[in-house]
């Protein structure tokens, strides 16, 4: 009786609620699902994929331009296998996890404070949306006059995309905190230090992942413009090298991996968002 | 004057829990033309004393100031003047001798029903055996043993709802401050929420303050209901119910529309009062309770 009744509010409980018997098929038609659940999510892809091989070999578009998929994909490998990938991609993991995590640690404590203290975030919430709304790589001019054209100059940009997207969302999501919430914990007689910890960063939680996420889109995006503009390493630089020197299968190559490597950082951003708002009712699922 | 209504408090003297004594309340408010500030006065010299193990209710129209006065009991708000003792000692602040259940349930969503109703006594520091034992204690008063370990936005409303109280009576605290608890039900669960609200106060014997709009779950709960006036806020009358328990079913009865209707008299502005709804007898409401019930 009181199953049936959970299973009726709770239709997601079905699944636990059924004798245990039977498992083993059960795990046969998820991978089956899996699979072909995979298999849909990818056609589009295997189908760019093989396009990308047939137009170049046929002629239907200058190989020059576009090698057939197989050359770009062998030539990478050889890249792999000498290293020379690896100096750059190194180079650029580096640079990108100084500023990307440089930004959190100054953006995640600072948003905390702005949107607790409302009254300083309103004086300086101005600065904050001109910073924000200002094109970033317009900046790097400036950024690299102030700090030379090395190391400094592109961490500080990357610093720089990922800290206001953090921090604004960061405000929000405490300025955004439910009241009734602070005034439950109020009501036992929480002080401020623990409500912050207990309450606010909880419940803040799920807005401050999506700054991040949106950080870490934008710090890729600022780590290959700046890597192309004046530098002589990094992943950004070997996409320009090789179309200088007409290495163009080797320049899709790069091309391709950055493309993956943007996928594979959400992915598990979003792994991680899930991990920490599994009580948020909204959290949908979407990519691999 | 009815003695089922108006009377005084019987012999037995109850012992006084929570005493308001002069208490305003007034809020700085920017004038609308020209500068400065001007004052609205919600709450106006309001006087109570709540008995110990008694059940009260607040009613009054909106802006009565009925849900500031249940935050000046919590200690949420600070007043403008007057204090409030709670067995004799002056209260400056929230703390655990008060629980406070609100409409919104504001449970923490990030919290398991278990993890929501031990809260305040991770803020007591009672160690972890001991918050579960008491956590399964209330789980099982309100029903939602199975649902320990799910998430709050896997409940309904009343199971919301049960899961606040549990969490409000976890820390045992010795008044219940409850604001309008029940508003955001629907009649069915209301009524149902009602009945196990008055069982576990009975089980209890806690002190409860309970802030509503609907004069029918006042008269339902209550042991004494404080009518509140407007403008400024006050309390205009206090009412003891002297309907038997438990009263379920009871809500037909003619005593029930008897003092439900002179509630609603109460609760009307004073000249309107006097004007269009003439006091009306019991023997009169009886006969039309009685055409009715024939019917």
């Amino acid at each position: 009786m009181t199953t049936e009744a959970r299973v009726s509010i709770f239709p997601r409980s079905l699944e636990a609620d059924k004798p245990k018997s039977g498992l083993k098929l059960k795990w046969l038609k998820w991978i089956g699902q899996g699979l072909s659940g995979l298999f849909l999510k990818f056609a589009i892809i295997f189908i760019i994929i093989a396009l990308w091989e047939i137009f170049p070999r046929f002629g239907f578009i200058d190989p020059f331009l576009l090698p057939p998929f197989s050359e770009v994909f062998y030539n990478t490998m050889v890249l792999f296998k000498t290293g020379e990938f690896f100096k750059h991609f190194n180079i650029s993991i580096i640079r990108i996890s100084c500023g990307f995590f440089g930004g959190l640690c100054v953006a995640i404590p600072l948003g905390i404070f702005m949107g607790w203290f409302k009254t300083f975030e309103q004086y300086v919430n101005p600065l904050v949306e001109a910073c924000r709304n200002s094109s970033v790589l317009t900046l790097y001019p400036i950024f690299i006059l102030l700090f030379g054209i090395g190391e400094r100059a592109k961490i500080s940009i990357i610093m720089w995309g990922t800290v206001w997207v953090v921090l604004l969302n960061t405000i929000s999501g405490v300025k955004n905190v439910d009241p009734s919430l602070i005034k439950s914990a109020r009501s036992m007689g929480m002080k401020d230090l623990s409500l912050l910890a207990r309450v606010i960063l909880p419940a803040a939680t799920p807005s401050i992942i999506t700054g991040v996420r949106l950080g870490a889109a934008n710090s890729i995006l600022i780590l290959i413009a700046a890597e192309m503009i004046g530098s002589n390493a990094g992943l950004g630089f070997m996409i320009f090298y090789y179309e200088a020197r007409y290495a163009i299968a080797e320049m899709y190559g790069g091309v391709v991996f950055l493309a993956v490597m943007g996928v594979a950082v959400n992915a598990l951003l979003f792994r991680l968002e899930r991990r920490l708002t599994s009580w948020h009712e909204k959290s949908i699922y979407f990519g691999t | 004057m009815d003695p089922r209504t108006d009377s005084a408090i019987g012999a037995a003297r109850p012992t006084t829990k929570i005493e308001v004594r002069d208490i305003q309340k007034v809020y700085r408010v920017k004038r609308e033309n020209g500068g400065g500030y001007g004052e609205f006065i919600v709450l106006k010299d309001v006087n109570l004393d709540v008995y110990a193990g008694e059940f009260l209710t607040l009613v009054g129209p909106s802006g009565c100031g009925k849900s500031t006065m249940l935050d000046l009991l919590a200690g949420l708000i600070p007043n403008s003047g007057g204090e409030i003792r709670i067995d004799g000692r002056t209260i400056t602040g929230p703390a655990m001798d008060r629980g406070f259940v609100m409409q919104a349930y504001a449970l923490f969503p990030w919290l398991t029903v278990q993890s929501n109703v031990e809260f305040g006594l991770t803020i007591k520091k009672v160690p972890k055996a001991k918050r579960k034992a008491i956590s399964a204690h209330y789980l099982e008063m309100v029903g939602l043993t199975q649902f320990a370990n799910r998430y709050p936005h896997e409940l309904s409303g009343g199971m919301k709802q049960r899961v606040a109280i549990a969490r409000a009576l976890a820390f045992d605290p010795e008044v219940l401050l409850m604001d309008e608890p029940f508003a955001a039900l629907d009649a069915q669960t209301r009524e149902t929420l009602q009945d196990e609200l008055l069982e576990l106060w009975e089980k209890t014997g806690k002190t409860i303050v309970f802030v509503t709009h609907s004069i029918d779950e006042a008269v339902y709960l209550a042991d004494r209901i404080a009518v509140m006036g407007t403008n400024p806020g006050r309390i205009s009358e206090i009412v003891n119910i002297k309907l038997s328990r438990p009263r379920k079913g009871s809500r037909g009865s003619a005593e029930f529309g008897w003092i439900r209707h002179k509630i609603w008299q109460y609760l009307q502005p004073e000249e309107a009062a006097k004007e269009d709804f003439p006091p009306i007898g019991a023997t009169d409401v009886a006969a039309v309770i009685d055409s009715q019930a024939a019917l």
